[in-house]
């Protein structure tokens, strides 16, 4: 479905990391491969250090870290928020909504809309897009997007396919009107018949965490895991993304009637450096135009890694020069969105540490 | 050429006689992140990309295979 958006404007993007940082060799003797192995896979996919959370910090931590951060610096005052939209997999609890509980923490107004998304790594873009959207509304004049995960809690120490690239993080957005802002073009797709292709299978009300599911059995790689922790077939999220989302992306341009050159910089999601030089090359990319540097720094922090590649890679930059960036995110439910968007003269664009 | 694409496969899992399996995927020998590997070797060693599509177990399970992944690059075997 390709979408269109008139007089929005993203103006100012912050991303917070946990302190905790995890080198790869650390954990490389919980993984039942040889450690030459692992090492090849290291370089191949990108895998170095990343930031995860301490086992007491949650979602809600992340983003009302951030938040008083803005608060503080004047970068955000909070009677302006007519709009929370929170985007995780890992809310703090079932109910209520977690961006209820980020409001409460936060006092922020009664008559104000707040709401949390379940998607992960297509996330960033959903997310704006629900930001849009809210736009459209009169009342509605600035949307705060938090897209914000600590999914390290949910993956197997013992998995080596997941647990060295995954990563914890927080992202705010600030999404306002705008009257003279180019139009913004979007395509969000979905194919649910993947829904287990990435899934946690207990902890929810269809399988509640019990004894038995937290047995830790070994799959035919060798990695070990239970039923509550975070399981990828990873070829066929492999598979998809290269069937997929370069094709998204070409009609997203034509739909916009403009072509690779006028792209500034492809700002996607970071699953490991090999699926993102994969889909450079295939889509005719530069890597200079695509980074792929998130994963090695920060690991895959899910909904977060496409604004932390931007704070990351561009960060002041953003403050007063213009970019034409086509960003794009792909992974659980299945599902892949892309956004095309004039990024220029945010108010802040930068990248803390959670303490 | 054989010989190379042998000498590569036994860089990725030295452990294993790749000249005496006649399927790689089957046999054990290859899981989808040693594919991983081996694609990155590949196109290092031919100065090639091979297509993100084409990254499949059916296309790693046999040198011939591998061969004919190798000839869709204009790599001359």
């Amino acid at each position: 479905m390709n979408l269109k958006f008139y007089n929005k404007k993203i103006t100012g993007i912050l991303t917070i990391v946990p302190e905790n940082e995890i080198k790869f060799e650390d954990e490389i003797e919980n993984y039942s491969f040889s450690a030459s192995q692992s090492m090849k896979l290291k370089l191949i996919m990108g895998y170095n250090k990343r930031r995860v959370v301490k086992e007491n910090t949650t979602t809600s931590d992340l983003c009302v870290f951030g938040l008083n951060y803005l608060f503080e610096k004047n970068l955000l005052n909070k009677d302006e928020i007519d709009a929370l939209v929170l985007v995780t997999q890992s809310p703090d609890h079932f109910m209520p909504p977690t961006s209820h509980i980020i409001h409460g923490k936060l006092n922020l107004k009664k008559d104000m809309i707040c709401m949390d998304i379940n998607q992960g790594c297509s996330g960033y873009v959903i997310g704006l897009n629900q930001a849009f959207m809210l736009l459209e509304q009169e009342e509605i004049k600035k949307v705060v997007l938090l897209n914000a995960d600590t999914l390290s809690k949910k993956v197997s120490k013992n998995d080596r396919n997941n647990n060295p690239q995954i990563g914890d993080a927080a992202s705010i957005t600030i999404v306002e009107k705008n009257i003279s802002s180019n139009p913004i073009f979007s395509a969000v797709k979905v194919d649910g018949s993947g829904s287990d292709v990435l899934i946690i299978p207990a902890g929810g009300f269809k399988m509640p965490s019990t004894q038995e599911t937290s047995i830790l059995k070994k799959d035919d790689s060798g990695n070990l895991r239970s039923l509550n922790h975070l399981v990828m077939k990873g070829d066929d999220v492999f598979n998809f993304v290269q069937r997929e989302v370069p094709q998204m992306v070409e009609k997203l341009l034509e739909s916009a009637a403009c072509s690779h050159n006028d792209i500034d910089y492809y700002m996607f999601h970071q699953p490991n450096k090999f699926m993102l030089k994969k889909l450079a090359s295939k889509m005719g990319v530069s890597e200079e135009k695509m980074p792929n540097n998130i994963v090695e720094n920060f690991g895959n922090s899910s909904g977060a890694t496409i604004p932390m590649n931007i704070t990351f890679n561009l960060g002041n930059k953003l403050l007063k020069e213009s970019f034409f960036v086509c960003m794009a995110g792909f992974g659980v439910g299945l599902s892949w969105a892309s956004l095309l968007i004039q990024l220029e003269n945010l108010t802040f664009c930068e990248m803390i540490n959670f303490k | 050429m054989d010989d190379k694409i042998i000498t590569i496969l036994n860089d990725t899992r030295p452990e294993f006689d790749f000249s005496k399996s006649k399927d790689f995927i089957a046999e054990g020998l290859l899981d989808s992140f040693d594919i991983v590997c081996l694609v990155n070797s590949l196109d290092e060693n031919f100065n090639i990309s091979i297509d993100g599509l084409d990254i499949l177990p059916e296309n790693f399970s046999n040198v011939d295979t591998i061969k004919k992944l190798l000839i869709k690059n204009n790599v001359s075997i």
